[in-house]
C-alpha cells in the first residue's frame, strides 16, 4: 500500500543557454531510498537542488504529495511561488549538504534548533528537547554544546543531517554528503543514513559511494547529460547495466 | 624661544576638556548607532540583484565617500534652514555625522556579507527560514563578527570626525581646547592635553574593540 | 528658472574666486601629498626594518597622530609654532599638519604592504645569493609595491577632503571662498551644493583612477 510521495515531470532547467535538465521524468513512493548516480555534470546535484527550490527551473512539475513545488501554474503560464510558501514547502524537504554548511557562529544544538524555533514555532525548551534527541540519534549527545569549529568533518556532517532530520521532513535529499570527508570518516555518516534507511526514511541520494547505493537503496537512477539514462533495482543495474554509458561509467567509478 | 610650559591654567579649565570630550563620545556614539542601522540596510541593498536597489544604494555611498564631511556640516547648518529645514546645532552635527558614517560603514558591512559563504543561505532555506530570518539569525550576527577588526578602524576615525562640531560651534572637545587656547595663551600645553585626550580616548576604543573580538569569537 | 541664472551670473561674478580657491586647495593637496608620503615611506620603513628603539619611536608617532584628529592637527600646527617663534603663515602651518597626517597613513599602507609579502620571498631571494639590498630592489619593493598604490591614490582623496579644514584657520581654499561669496549673496544652498560638486569632481577623478591602477598593477594570474 505505498502512495506517490514525489513526482517529477518533464523538468527543465537551464543557465543562460546551456541547458542542464533536458526532461526529467521521475516518481517515488513513500519510503523508498533512491540514489541518483553520474558523472560530475550530469545534472543529479541540479535536479535535487530543484526540489528544494535552491535552483529556479524553467519548465516541468515537481510535486510533493501531490502539491505544486513551487511554482504556480494557471493555462500556459507560471508565476514562482510567494517567498513565504517557497519556505513552508522548503520545510517539507530537508537538505544535507557537501559542505554541511552549518552555522559557525551555533552550537550543535543551536543549529538543530533553530529551524524548530523560527519556522515551526517551537518553544525554545521543547525544541532543545528534540536537538538532544537527534542529536544522540546521529551519536552525539555529548557535542550538543560545541561549536562547529570545534567538531570533526564527520561530526559536523551528521549535526548538518540532524538538523534536517528534526524538522521532520516528508523526504530527505542527501548532496553528496561525504565528498568533502576525509576517507576515515565516511563510514560514521554512511552509518547515519543507513540508520535512517532502516527506519523508513524516503531519501534521495547523491552520491559517488557506489558500495553504498548498492547496499542502501532501493532503487538507483544514472543520469548522464541531463536526462535520466537507466533506473532499476541496484542489483541488476550494477550487475548487467543495460545501457553502454552506465557500464562505461561504472568502469570508471570506484564500485567493483 | 624662552617658552617654559606651564600646565596650571590648562589644569585649571580640565573639566571643560572633560565635558567636550564626553559631548564628543556622545556624538560619535548616536550617530555612529544610527548610521549603523543605515549601513547595514545600505549594505543589503548593494549586494542585491535588482539595479533599481543597488543603484541609489550605490550612488549614496560614492557621493557621501567623496565629500569633505566640513562641507556637509556647513551645508547643514548654514544652507538648509534656506529649505526650511531649521535644526540645532547638535541635531544637524548628528544628521550629517550619522548619515556621513552610513556609507562608510556601508563599505564596511558590504565586505562583510561577501565573506559569508553562499552555502549558509542556502542551509537557512533548506530548513524552511525566509530571506529575511536568514539576514536576522545568520547573515547579520556573522557579518558583524566578521568586520569587528575594520569596523574598529572606522569607528575610530568617525570618532575623531567629531571635532568637525567645532566649526559650528558644538562644544565638544576641539571647540573647548580652542577657548581655552585663545583665553589662556598656554597654547603649548593646551593642544598637548587635548591631544592626548583624543589618543587616550581612541586608544581605549580600539582596546575595546579587540575585546568585543575576543568575546564574540566564535570559539574552534 | 530666475533663480537658476541668478546663481549662474554669481558664479561669473565670483569666478576668480572660485578658480583661485580651487588653485589653492590642489596646491594644498599635492603639497602634502609629495611631502607626506616622502615622510611616510620612510616611516614604513622604519616600522618594519628599524631596529627596536626605531620602531618604538615612529611607533608612537605613528600612533599619536592617528589618534588626534587632523582638525586639531591643523590647529595646534597654526598655534603652537608661532609660539615657539617658528613664524609659518597658515598656508605652511596648514600643510604641514596635512603632511604629518599624510605621512602616518603611507607609513601604514606601506608597513602593511611590505609585510603581506610571504616570508618565503626573502628566503628565496637569499637562496639565490642577492643582498637585502637587491632583495629589497627587486623582490620585495615591486611586489609591496603593487599592493599599496591604489591605497595609496585614496590618500590623495583623503588629503583633497582635510584640505578643507584649512579654511578654519584662514586659508582662502576653495571652502573659504565659497564661504566668502555666500557672505556676499546669500546664496547658501547654491554655492555649499557647488562646492560640494566640485569636491565630488575631484575625489570622483582620483577614485576612477585609482580604480584604474589598480587594474594596471595587479599581478597577472
Amino acid at each position: 500500500m505505498s502512495k506517490v510521495l514525489l513526482e517529477i515531470q518533464g523538468l527543465r532547467k537551464q543557465y543562460g543557454i546551456v541547458e542542464v535538465l533536458k526532461g526529467v521524468d521521475c516518481t517515488m513512493q513513500e519510503g523508498e531510498v533512491i540514489s541518483i548516480i553520474g558523472s560530475s555534470g550530469s545534472g543529479k546535484t541540479t535536479m535535487l537542488r530543484c526540489i528544494n527550490m535552491l535552483e529556479e527551473f524553467q519548465g516541468g512539475h515537481i510535486r510533493l504529495e501531490g502539491e505544486e513545488i513551487g511554482y504556480e501554474h494557471s493555462g500556459s503560464s507560471r508565476r514562482r511561488k510567494s517567498e513565504k510558501d517557497i519556505a513552508r514547502q522548503r520545510a517539507l524537504t530537508g537538505m544535507a549538504f557537501q559542505q554541511f554548511n552549518l552555522f559557525p557562529h551555533m552550537t550543535a544544538a543551536q543549529n538543530v534548533m533553530l529551524g524548530l524555533v523560527k519556522v515551526k514555532k517551537m518553544a525554545r525548551d521543547a525544541a532543545r528537547t528534540v536537538a538532544e534527541k537527534w542529536l544522540d540519534r546521529v551519536g552525539l549527545a555529548s557535542r550538543a554544546d560545541h561549536y562547529p569549529g570545534q567538531l570533526s568533518g564527520g561530526q559536523q556532517q551528521r549535526v548538518a543531517i540532524a538538523r534536517a532530520i528534526a524538522m521532520s521532513p516528508r523526504l530527505m535529499l542527501f548532496d553528496e554528503v561525504t565528498s568533502a570527508l576525509d576517507p576515515e570518516l565516511v563510514g560514521e555518516v554512511l552509518q547515519v543514513i543507513k540508520g535512517l534507511a532502516a527506519d523508513g526514511m524516503s531519501m534521495l541520494l547523491v552520491t559517488h559511494e557506489m558500495r553504498f547505493a548498492y547496499e542502501v537503496s532501493s532503487r538507483v537512477i544514472f543520469m548522464n547529460q541531463g536526462v535520466i539514462c537507466e533506473e532499476g533495482d541496484p542489483k541488476e543495474m550494477f550487475v548487467a547495466p543495460k545501457t553502454e554509458r552506465l557500464a562505461e561509467f561504472l568502469k570508471t567509478s570506484s564500485f567493483n | 624661544m624662552g617658552y617654559t610650559l606651564n600646565f596650571a591654567a590648562v589644569w585649571r579649565s580640565f573639566d571643560q576638556l572633560l565635558e567636550g570630550l564626553l559631548l564628543s563620545l556622545g556624538l560619535a556614539f548616536v550617530s555612529i548607532l544610527i548610521g549603523a542601522a543605515i549601513g547595514l540596510l545600505v549594505a543589503f541593498a548593494l549586494i542585491s540583484k535588482s539595479g533599481w536597489i543597488k543603484r541609489p544604494a550605490a550612488a549614496y555611498v560614492t557621493v557621501i565617500r567623496n565629500l569633505p564631511i566640513l562641507v556637509l556640516v556647513l551645508f547643514a547648518y548654514f544652507a538648509l534652514p534656506q529649505m526650511g529645514v531649521r535644526l540645532g546645532k547638535i541635531e544637524s552635527f548628528i544628521a550629517v555625522l550619522s548619515i556621513y558614517s552610513g556609507a562608510y560603514l556601508a563599505e564596511v558591512f558590504r565586505a562583510g556579507l561577501l565573506s559569508i559563504p553562499k552555502g549558509l543561505t542556502e542551509a537557512g532555506l533548506a530548513i524552511g527560514l525566509t530571506p529575511l530570518q536568514i539576514r536576522v539569525s545568520i547573515i547579520a550576527p556573522l557579518m558583524f563578527r566578521n568586520v569587528l577588526p575594520s569596523l574598529s578602524s572606522t569607528v575610530i576615525s568617525l570618532f575623531k570626525d567629531t571635532s568637525l562640531a567645532a566649526a559650528i560651534a558644538v562644544p565638544e572637545l576641539t571647540f573647548e581646547a580652542r577657548k581655552i587656547n585663545v583665553e589662556s595663551f598656554r597654547v603649548i600645553e593646551t593642544w598637548i592635553v587635548a591631544s592626548g585626550l583624543y589618543v587616550v580616548t581612541c586608544s581605549v576604543l580600539a582596546a575595546l574593540m579587540r575585546v568585543a573580538e575576543r568575546r564574540l569569537a566564535v570559539p574552534r | 528658472m530666475m533663480d537658476f541664472s541668478a546663481f549662474l551670473d554669481q558664479i561669473w561674478i565670483a569666478r576668480f574666486a572660485i578658480l583661485k580657491g580651487l588653485g589653492i586647495t590642489i596646491s594644498i593637496s599635492a603639497l602634502s601629498i609629495v611631502v607626506g608620503s616622502l615622510l611616510g615611506v620612510l616611516v614604513g620603513l622604519s616600522l618594519v626594518y628599524g631596529n627596536r628603539a626605531l620602531r618604538f619611536v615612529v611607533r608612537v608617532y605613528t600612533d599619536f597622530i592617528r589618534g588626534t584628529p587632523v582638525l586639531v592637527l591643523v590647529l595646534a600646527s597654526y598655534y603652537v609654532l608661532s609660539t615657539i617663534g617658528i613664524e609659518l603663515g597658515p598656508f605652511q602651518a596648514g600643510v604641514l599638519a596635512l603632511a604629518i597626517f599624510c605621512s602616518s597613513h603611507v607609513g601604514e599602507i606601506v608597513r602593511g604592504g611590505l609585510q603581506a609579502i610571504p616570508q618565503g620571498q626573502t628566503e628565496a631571494a637569499k637562496a639565490i645569493g642577492l643582498t637585502f639590498r637587491q632583495t629589497f630592489a627587486y623582490v620585495l619593493w615591486p611586489q609591496a609595491l603593487r599592493q599599496f598604490l591604489p591605497a595609496w591614490v585614496n590618500t590623495a582623496a583623503e588629503m583633497v577632503k582635510a584640505s578643507t579644514l584649512l579654511s578654519v584657520i584662514g586659508v582662502a581654499e576653495l571652502l573659504l571662498r565659497t564661504q566668502e561669496i555666500i557672505s556676499r549673496n546669500f546664496m547658501s544652498l547654491q554655492f555649499y551644493f557647488f562646492a560640494g560638486f566640485l569636491y565630488f569632481v575631484i575625489n570622483y577623478s582620483i577614485e576612477r583612477f585609482g580604480k584604474y591602477v589598480e587594474r594596471k598593477t595587479a599581478v597577472p594570474a
